[in-house]
């Protein structure tokens, strides 16, 4: 059957982000990394996605907007968190306003450290990422099969 | 036989070829880009992805619509390839078309509905052009019929001589609207093949999963219909009008790219002035030089 990892198109959500980091995932686009090579596509429509690139930390007002878009995203998923701001909320971290990483609002599979991430770094994450979606994809595909099963 | 042969190698084939054909279209615009690009296969294995993957409907219409899309697709272009009457098959299109809308306007997405409206003025601006182009068949094999004209297909593509030398005209402004229905910059207001656009994903934004992989398939048959038409131009009773006709397809489809890559999107009323335009004046001119000269 079909290998997700051959076509991952991803969701980027720009959290508290200072945009040094979302300068770096769209580097990723740009011809001297060229991460459409890997058949990645930057969908910006949560439906489509397979991945979820988030940058900058969680506070109240956007803590709900990540829920949903990850809510809108169809199974099997990943998340990846891109910069030390969605690890754990970064030089951000003591700000009134800043709860923390993306992890206070849905369970992130890779974290990607630095400030700002670099591209190397990012697709290195994304890569990983792709590994835990080949997992998630079997035990998708299982869990289907079960439901038939019952059925 | 041969008509029935046709449809039967339309269907197995058509979406394969048209596939392969958007695989190298993205791995050309990566190299115009100066990027290595994806795999030829990528298409492949993005609708491969989409099927495995879990569908999110918003309600069970949307398969039934999306596949009526894929079904009339098909229906169109198996109308095309055994040969029968083009009015019919390119009515088939439209209805197709109806159904994207259809699927576009079952969610209550703003993005998804304002996708809806920009496809159903992409009709608009196309449809003209595709009855002259039909019109204009008929009157080119009335003239090299010596006065019996036909609207079927196996009769166009049966003259004694390409129907290209009597509809320069129509042909430009056939390719012209192509650009519109390949949903090629500059004209790929309502979806676009490109990541990412100001209305999300338009028509297909609320699509996902299976539903979006039928759409998928659909346009490959879609375009593999739109290229025959293309070739239609070109055919004639002499066998060297065949390879004639597919090299002419591809280099329609080459140029499709090219423009693709070289011009920004425009607004829906320059489209529609813009296509009107160039119905009016290379369709309708060559029209009238059917009727009065000839
Ligand atoms: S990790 Fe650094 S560059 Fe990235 S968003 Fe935070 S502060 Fe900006």
């Amino acid at each position: 059957m079909a290998k997700i990892t051959k076509s991952p198109w991803l969701l980027h959500y720009d959290g508290s982000s200072c945009n040094g980091c979302d300068i770096e995932v769209l580097a990723c686009l740009t011809p001297v990394y060229d991460v459409e090579r890997f058949g990645i596509i930057n969908t910006g429509n949560p439906k489509h996605a397979d991945i979820f690139l988030v940058t900058g930390g969680i506070n109240e007002k956007n803590k709900a907007v990540v829920k949903q878009l990850y809510d809108q995203m169809p199974e099997p998923k990943v998340v990846v968190a891109v910069g030390i701001c969605a690890c754990n909320g970064g030089v951000f971290k003591d700000a009134y306003n800043i709860i923390g990483g993306v992890d206070k609002a849905i369970p992130v599979d890779v974290y990607v450290p630095g400030c700002a991430a670099r591209p190397e770094a990012i697709i290195d994450g994304v890569v990983k990422a792709l590994g835990v979606l080949d997992e998630k994809q079997k035990a998708f595909k299982e869990a289907k099969k079960k439901k038939g099963a019952e059925k | 036989m041969l008509r029935v042969l046709s449809a039967v190698l339309y269907i197995v084939f058509g979406a394969l070829i048209a596939g392969l054909l958007a695989g190298i279209d993205r791995k050309l615009s990566a190299r115009f880009q100066g990027r290595r690009g994806p795999s030829v296969f990528q298409p492949f294995y993005d609708v491969a992805k989409l099927f495995s993957k879990e569908t999110l409907a918003l309600n069970h219409g949307q398969f039934v619509i999306a596949f009526s899309f894929l079904l009339l697709m098909v229906l169109t272009g198996v109308l095309f390839f055994a040969g029968v009457d083009i009015l019919l098959v390119f009515l088939s299109l439209s209805t197709a078309a109806m159904f994207l809308v259809f699927a576009a306007t079952s969610s209550n997405s703003a993005m998804s509905t304002m996708g809806a409206q920009r496809e159903m003025m992409q009709m608009l601006a196309y449809e003209p052009m595709v009855l002259i182009t039909a019109v204009g068949f008929y009157m080119s094999t009335q003239i090299t019929n010596g006065g019996k004209g036909s609207f079927k297909v196996i009769d166009i593509a049966m003259s004694d001589v390409p129907s290209i030398v009597y509809l320069p005209g129509i042909f430009l402004g056939f390719l012209f609207i192509l650009t519109i229905k390949f949903r090629k910059s500059p004209f790929d207001i309502s979806t676009s093949h490109h990541a990412h656009q100001e209305l999300v994903k338009g028509v297909t934004t609320d699509l996902s999963g299976r539903n979006l992989g039928m759409i998928e398939i659909a346009h490959w048959y879609e375009n593999a219909f739109l290229l025959g038409v293309v070739a239609l131009f070109f055919l004639s009773n002499d066998w060297w009008s065949i390879p004639l006709a597919v090299g002419a397809a591809i280099v329609v489809y080459f140029l499709e790219t090219v423009i693709d890559n070289i011009s920004a999107r425009v607004k829906w009323e320059l489209m529609v002035k813009l296509a009107w335009g160039v119905t009016i004046v290379c369709g309708g001119l060559n029209l009238l030089v059917l009727e009065y000269i000839f």
